[in-house]
């Protein structure tokens, strides 16, 4: 019995090498679980401090000159307190997992993966701030949705092909927010939060559990 | 049947070190040696067994002032390796009995 397993106990093993050399496989879905958790909290704390789930340009016209300010300030902190707790836990994650299952984290697949998501998300990020010193605040919600899944769409051919179906929902997300931009912050909740749970449970449930 | 088994392939670690290189465009030494977890000598002793049949290519480079080789199938490799699974494939097919379910 042991002899006639070899030979596919030796095809499954280069399998896995064919899988393991082309794809960073050690993403966490706990990571994707903690990115939604945390934008969720970020978008609560946005809705209580604006008082509204829009952000359109009619509704940031009526404010004053420095309640604006303010609150431009306030939305940059925010979102910046957004994307480094979510980078901070999924980089703890995934590197959780790539100990727990022995493999490297830091090697040809990572970078490849890091490289392609960080052109589209470099240019996104620029892209935002120059609209946020245009004054075209409500904008960036949607631009960042889109721009990060672009990242995601670009990045997915070095990881789980899922990450692929949650890059093209989060661009589908993007451009219907940039046409009804009374639900911004409703969407960007929606993308950035549900979305991520959502892809993150169905990866954890799919690769992580029984590993 | 048997004699188109290709003998570059006979060995796992080769077999490894060829179904690495189909899916990426190149890898280093360092990449290959902790992938196939084999030791340097081992290595490189099947890499140039494969070099001198070339279905793999060499390229060293300096990256400042580090070496650095990194290993390609060639289309000749590529072509070899894809008639090697087809043999292989076919093999497995015959032999195997007719066990459906």
């Amino acid at each position: 019995m042991a002899s006639s397993d070899e030979p596919l106990q030796t095809l499954s093993e280069i399998r896995d090498l064919m899988q393991r050399s082309s794809k960073f496989l050690s993403l966490s879905g706990l990571s994707g679980i903690s990115a939604g958790v945390v934008a969720l909290v970020g978008a609560a704390v946005a809705y209580l401090r604006l008082n509204t789930h829009t952000f359109d340009y009619d509704s940031a016209n009526i404010l004053t000159e420095p309640t604006r300010r303010e609150l431009y300030q306030f939305m940059l902190v925010n979102g910046a307190c957004v994307l480094l707790a979510a980078l901070v836990f999924g980089i703890f994650f995934t590197v959780r997992k790539a100990r727990k299952s022995g493999h490297s984290v830091w090697n040809d697949t990572s970078k490849r993966l890091l490289v392609s998501l960080f052109v589209p998300l470099a240019t996104g990020g620029l892209f935002c701030i120059a609209l946020f010193l245009q004054k075209l605040v409500w904008i960036c919600f949607p631009a960042t949705l889109i721009f990060y899944g672009l990242a995601l769409l670009n990045g997915s051919k070095y990881t789980h092909r899922d990450v692929e179906y949650l890059g093209l929902s989060e661009i589908a997300l993007g451009l219907f927010s940039l046409f009804f931009p009374g639900y911004n912050l409703l969407i960007w909740a929606l993308g950035f939060g549900v979305l991520h749970l959502i892809y993150g449970t169905l990866m954890y449930l799919k690769y992580d559990k029984n590993a | 049947m048997l004699e188109n088994f290709n003998k570059a392939f006979e060995s796992k670690a080769r077999l490894g070190i060829m179904s690495v290189l189909m899916v990426n465009d190149y890898l280093s030494f360092n990449a290959l040696k902790s992938l196939l977890n084999l030791t340097d000598g081992n290595l490189a002793t099947h890499l140039r067994a494969l070099e001198e049949s070339t279905y793999i290519k060499v390229e060293k480079q300096f990256i400042g002032r580090k070496p650095n080789t990194t290993y390609a199938a060639t289309p000749h490799g590529r072509t070899a390796f894809d008639e090697h699974l087809a043999t292989l494939e076919r093999f497995i097919k015959k032999s195997e009995p007719i066990t459906s379910e």
